[in-house]
């Protein structure tokens, strides 16, 4: 797979380790990234909060450049795949709009390609199986609470490639790594993006309910793909702890650089010595536990090996006494015979169940003479209804009449309640 | 009666702006029921002196100046759960956008600190190409008289590699100034 590759910013600066762990990451899955000729900055927020031709403008500048090499874009940045995908849907959908953005930037373009996040890539073009075969270094034992943030899943129109009130394109691939990936529900809650900067007193809170958040439901780290979401999370954890007089140490990891770390690479080729709060001890931790896990699993497989054998020997020599001794009522014992008796009873049951299952209706109509009854007791047959029913009728058919007459008076008599 | 709101816009240039704002927002304020879902979900309504749900009423009782004079559009994140989340399909977070931007273009901006921010960020592109994260920084603590802001941060992130001393700059400098001017020109839309 070939792809237009655009960094943004953030990946040459503040999130330098998010640019490092995508290389690593598309060269471990074999993806070939092109980086985009001269590309300029997306405008990001501050764009569309000021003037929305501009905010479209500059995005397109860079689509332009992508479309004449005819490859889909990847954007890891969660803010530039978002306003890419917003220009793209505007020119899609506006004609005038689209007229008016090629004046500006004094080139073509109809948005025939597609901009792609790291999650959507990874989840839905590259494929969680083609993951989990790279993985070396499998990370059992963690336990991550997967943050999408705003701009990855919103809104879902632009977005689309997952879920945006529970999405699990990034849990999906954590779990290939091995890891844990814990339910909880500010996954998608917004950071305060660049509130931090501009508005502390709002931005500080924001980031101090997320990390909140995800220590209370049990994660021990935090998984992002936007550099914006890492900045706060990371750099300014310091900030939410002293304003709210509380200790979270929290790693914050790059999905990319779990990818990487999972597949062999070592912590500093990906920049995990770069984060502002410790990320490389709990990834030996991790590790530790992975061993650990790796040794009990084998030695519990070991033991139950160890049973089975010794289950097997202590059977042949009872039927070898037993053939012996020439013990009629010990090979009486052997569950094969038992099995055969119990197998009438089994399947009559199950064709029951099918039949009841398949065609209530004409089945009801066996059990309950009257015809507006029958209609009542197939309207309320269900799971436990029709088990019950199965095996009365493979014992004794008066006796599943009789059941089914039961449920049928039930029926009504609750549905006369309802009417009073 | 004293306090008893006028429940239409009140003149014919403010029906026209609060329809000039739906437009550029692409939605319709008159969907809105007033549920609050909006608001419930909002995360940083805490902050807010309008929560979303409120700043909607305001322009569907043609309040424009009211709306326009909210600290909530600068409060607001556009983190776009309040549109995600409405069960009438109104784009507050794109109403929120266009009535900001209209409080910038009528010079109605109450909350300084986000609107430097903008400006010092936008600058950056407008001279390089790309974010000049160490500059936007420097401007954005000029502008609002907060010499230190960040300081701290300051060392740590440049030894980490995570900030350049000087700004990278693009080939097309020139294309993007012109982007600039004619977005400007066009006034927005």
């Amino acid at each position: 797979m070939k792809l237009a590759y655009y960094p943004g910013c953030s990946l040459d600066g503040s999130g330098v380790e998010y640019g490092l762990s995508t290389r690593r990451t598309a060269a471990i899955l074999g993806i070939e990234l092109e980086e985009l000729e001269d590309w300029n900055c997306c405008g990001a927020t501050s764009g569309h909060n000021t003037n929305k031709i501009l905010s479209l403008a500059l995005p397109a500048r860079n689509l332009a450049i992508a479309e004449k090499t005819g490859l889909d874009i990847l954007a890891p940045c969660a803010a530039c795949y978002n306003r890419f995908r917003t220009t793209e849907h505007a020119v899609r959908h506006d004609q005038n709009l689209k007229e008016k953005i090629e004046a500006i930037i004094e080139m073509p373009y109809s948005a025939k390609q597609e901009t792609l996040s790291i999650p959507d890539l990874l989840a839905n073009k590259i494929g969680i199986e083609k993951i989990r075969e790279k993985v070396v270094s499998s990370l059992t034992g963690m336990k991550a609470a997967c943050y999408y943030g705003c701009l990855l899943v919103r809104p879902v129109e632009h977005t689309g490639f997952d879920d945006a009130e529970d999405p699990q394109s990034m849990d999906q691939v954590v779990k290939a790594l091995g890891a844990q990936a814990i339910d909880w529900p500010y996954k998608t809650e917004c950071c305060g993006a660049a509130l931090a900067t501009s508005r502390p007193d709002v931005g500080t809170k924001m980031i101090y309910e997320v990390l909140l958040n995800a220590r209370e439901t049990g994660a021990e780290c935090i998984v992002t793909a936007c550099p914006l979401c890492m900045m706060n999370l990371d750099m300014r954890q310091k900030a939410a702890e002293k304003a709210y007089n509380v200790k979270f140490n929290i790693p914050i990891y790059y999905i990319t650089e779990l990818i990487a770390i999972a597949c062999g690479d070592a912590q500093k080729t990906v920049g995990i010595d770069r984060h502002f709060v410790e990320a490389g001890q709990y990834l030996v931790t991790v590790k530790e536990r992975a061993a650990e896990a790796k040794i009990a699993a084998e030695k519990a497989a070991l033991e139950a090996a160890e049973k089975a054998k010794a289950k097997a020997a202590a059977a042949k020599e009872a039927k070898e006494k037993a053939a012996q001794t020439g013990d009629a009522a010990a090979q009486d014992k052997t569950p094969k015979s038992g099995e055969t008796s119990a197998a009438p009873d089994t399947k009559k049951i199950d064709g029951f169940v099918t039949a009841l299952t398949k065609n209530p209706e004409k089945m009801a109509a066996k059990l309950v003479a009257d015809s507006a009854q029958a209609g009542v007791l197939a309207s309320i047959m269900d799971e436990k209804k029709i088990g019950k029913l199965a095996i009365l009728m493979a014992k004794d058919m008066e006796l599943a009449k009789k059941a089914a007459a039961a449920f049928v008076q039930q029926e009504l008599k609750r549905q006369g309640e309802c009417q009073d | 009666m004293g306090n008893a709101v006028k429940l239409s816009p009140t003149s014919d240039s403010q029906k026209a702006l609060i329809s000039r704002l739906e437009k550029e927002a692409g939605t319709s304020i008159n969907l809105c029921y007033q549920c609050g879902k909006c608001t419930a979900g909002c995360p940083a309504a805490f902050a807010m002196d309008y929560p979303p749900r409120q700043v909607i009423r305001l322009l569907q009782l043609g309040l424009v100046e009211e709306a326009l004079n909210t600290e909530s559009v600068w409060i607001c994140a556009s983190c776009e759960t309040c549109s995600s989340r409405c069960p009438r399909g109104v784009d507050i977070a794109a109403l929120m956008d266009a009535v900001r931007r209209e409080a910038l273009l009528q010079n109605r901006v109450t909350d300084k600190k986000v609107a430097a921010f903008n400006k010092a960020f936008l600058n950056g592109v407008k001279w390089f190409g790309r974010t000049y994260e160490a500059g936007l920084l420097i401007q954005y603590n000029t502008a609002t008289g907060q010499y230190l802001k960040d300081a701290e941060l300051g060392l740590p992130m440049f030894l980490k590699g995570k900030v350049g001393i000087l700004p990278e700059k693009i080939k097309g400098r020139d294309a993007i100034k012109k982007i600039f001017e004619r977005a400007q020109e066009k006034g927005g839309e």
